[in-house]
C-alpha cells in the first residue's frame, strides 16, 4: 500500500531558485539560506521517496484572471517549468505520477472536496524552488510530483481549516492507493512577508515562529486563525502559510520533528521550514 | 446587504479581491501576456503602441507607462501579474517592491537585513507608531 511517510515544509522565494540558478549559492547572504536546508538534503536522500504530493501557488502562470480554481490536481505526466518573465528555469522537467494522482482526484472529490483536474499546466517557482532546496540542481528530479495548487492569490481564499481537511481527504485518498508507494507531501509557501503597497517588506519573527511551534503541536487550534490574522501580522502575502495545514492535515495529530530552520531574509521574505516524520 | 471585507483598515495594502479583480482584468492580462518573449520584444520597442492593443482604462495606460505600481494596483492590478512588468524591465522581486515603499532600493534592501518592516505601528489605519 501506499502510505505518507513525511512532510516537509518551506517558503518557496524566485529569488532562492535564481541565487541556485545563476550560480550564487556560495555568496555569504544566500549561503545563510541554503545552509538550513543542508540537514533536509541528508534526510530525503535517505528516505528516497517515490512521490511528492506537493502543494503550491501558481503566480499568475498557469492560470490567468479568466479560470481560478480554488483547490486544483495536476493529473499529467509531465510539466514544464514556466516562463514567468525572464524565461523559464534552467531545471529539470517536472514527472508527474498519474495513477497516483487520478487516484486522490477521485477519492477526495467523493469525500466533498471539489477539486479541479489539471491535464496540462506549466509550473511555477512556486512548485520548482522547493525541489530545488531539497534537491539541488541534478539531471533529472529523483522523485515524481503530484502538483496541488491552492488559490491564494484572489480572496476569498480557502481557510486554513478547509486546508486541513483536505489534508485529512488526501491522507485517505493515499492510504487506498494499492501499489506501494513511499509518499511525501510538501505545503510550500510563506513565511511572513507583503509584495505590495507602502507597507511592502512586513515581516513577523514572533508571529511566524509561533506559527512554526503550533504547526507541530496544535495543527487544529491553529487551522482557526482568520485570514485577516496572516494579512495584519504576516504580511498580504504571507496567506501562503494556510496551504502548510494540507500537508499538516495529511500527517498524524502526533508527529516527529526531524529539523526547524528560520531566517529572514530571503529578498521581501521570512525563510521557514520543517521537516515532519509520521510516527 | 454587504460582503464581508474585514481587509479595508489595513495600513498601505490592497487586497485583491473578486470586485479588484474585475476592475483590473484587462490590466492584468496585459501584464501576464508578458511572459511571452515576443510580447516583450514589442512592448520593449513600444510600450505605448502594445498597450493601446488591451482594453485598458487610461488611468491604468498611464500608471504602466509611469511605472506606478501603487497606481497600477489601485486601479485593480495583482502583484503576480504586474511582476511580469518589472521582470520585463530587468528587475527583481525586491525591486518592484521596493518600488512601491517610497524608499530607495538600497534602504529597502537595508531594511530586509535589519529584519523587515516592524508590524508594530503597521496593523491599523490610523495606529500610532
Amino acid at each position: 500500500m501506499a502510505r505518507i511517510t513525511a512532510a516537509v515544509t518551506t517558503s518557496h522565494v524566485p529569488a532562492i531558485g535564481a541565487a541556485l540558478d545563476n550560480g550564487k549559492s556560495h555568496e555569504p547572504y544566500w549561503q545563510k539560506v541554503f545552509a538550513g536546508y543542508a540537514k533536509s538534503k541528508e534526510w530525503i536522500a535517505e528516505q528516497k521517496p517515490d512521490v511528492v504530493i506537493l502543494v503550491y501557488n501558481d503566480h499568475a502562470t498557469a492560470f490567468s484572471l479568466d479560470i481560478v480554481p480554488t483547490f486544483a490536481i495536476g493529473c499529467a505526466a509531465s510539466y514544464q517549468p514556466a516562463d514567468e518573465g525572464w524565461g523559464p528555469r534552467p531545471v529539470p522537467v517536472v514527472e508527474g505520477h498519474p495513477a497516483l494522482a487520478t487516484h486522490i482526484a477521485h477519492s477526495v472529490i467523493q469525500q466533498d472536496f471539489d477539486l479541479t483536474i489539471v491535464n496540462k499546466m506549466d509550473v511555477d517557482h512556486g512548485l520548482t524552488v522547493p525541489l530545488s532546496v531539497m534537491f539541488g540542481q541534478p539531471e533529472a528530479w529523483p522523485v515524481k510530483v503530484i502538483p496541488i495548487a491552492v488559490n491564494v492569490v484572489l480572496y476569498p481564499v480557502p481557510s486554513g481549516a478547509r486546508c486541513l481537511a483536505l489534508g485529512r481527504a488526501i491522507r485517505k485518498a493515499v492510504d487506498t492507493f494499492d501499489e506501494d508507494l513511499n509518499v511525501q507531501i510538501w505545503g510550500t509557501g510563506g513565511m511572513s512577508h507583503q509584495l505590495q503597497g507602502p507597507r511592502a517588506g512586513l515581516i513577523n519573527q514572533e508571529w511566524d515562529n509561533r506559527f512554526l511551534d503550533r504547526f507541530v503541536n496544535d495543527p487544529v487550534g491553529l487551522s482557526e486563525i482568520p485570514h485577516i490574522e496572516y494579512v495584519r501580522e504576516a504580511g498580504s502575502e504571507g496567506i501562503e502559510l494556510v496551504m502548510w495545514l494540507i500537508a499538516r492535515g495529511a500527517l498524524n495529530a502526533q508527529v516527529k520533528p526531524i529539523h526547524r530552520f528560520y531566517h529572514v531574509p530571503a529578498s521581501n521574505t521570512a525563510v521557514g521550514h520543517l521537516v515532519l516524520e509520521n510516527t | 446587504m454587504a460582503l464581508d471585507k474585514p481587509y479595508l483598515d489595513v495600513p498601505g495594502t490592497t487586497i485583491f479581491d473578486a470586485e479588484q479583480a474585475q476592475k483590473g482584468y484587462h490590466l492584468n492580462m496585459f501584464a501576464m501576456s508578458l511572459m511571452k518573449a515576443p510580447n516583450r520584444d514589442r512592448f520593449r520597442a513600444d510600450n505605448s503602441a502594445y498597450l493601446n492593443e488591451w482594453p485598458m482604462t487610461q488611468n491604468q495606460k498611464e500608471a504602466v507607462l509611469a511605472r506606478d505600481y501603487n497606481r497600477m494596483i489601485a486601479s485593480g492590478g495583482n502583484i503576480y501579474f504586474l511582476a511580469k512588468i518589472f521582470s520585463c524591465d530587468g528587475l527583481s522581486f525586491q525591486q518592484g517592491a521596493a518600488s512601491m515603499t517610497g524608499m530607495t532600493q538600497e534602504q529597502y534592501a537595508q531594511m530586509m537585513l535589519n529584519g523587515g518592516r516592524s508590524p508594530e505601528g503597521n496593523r491599523y489605519l490610523g495606529e500610532k507608531k
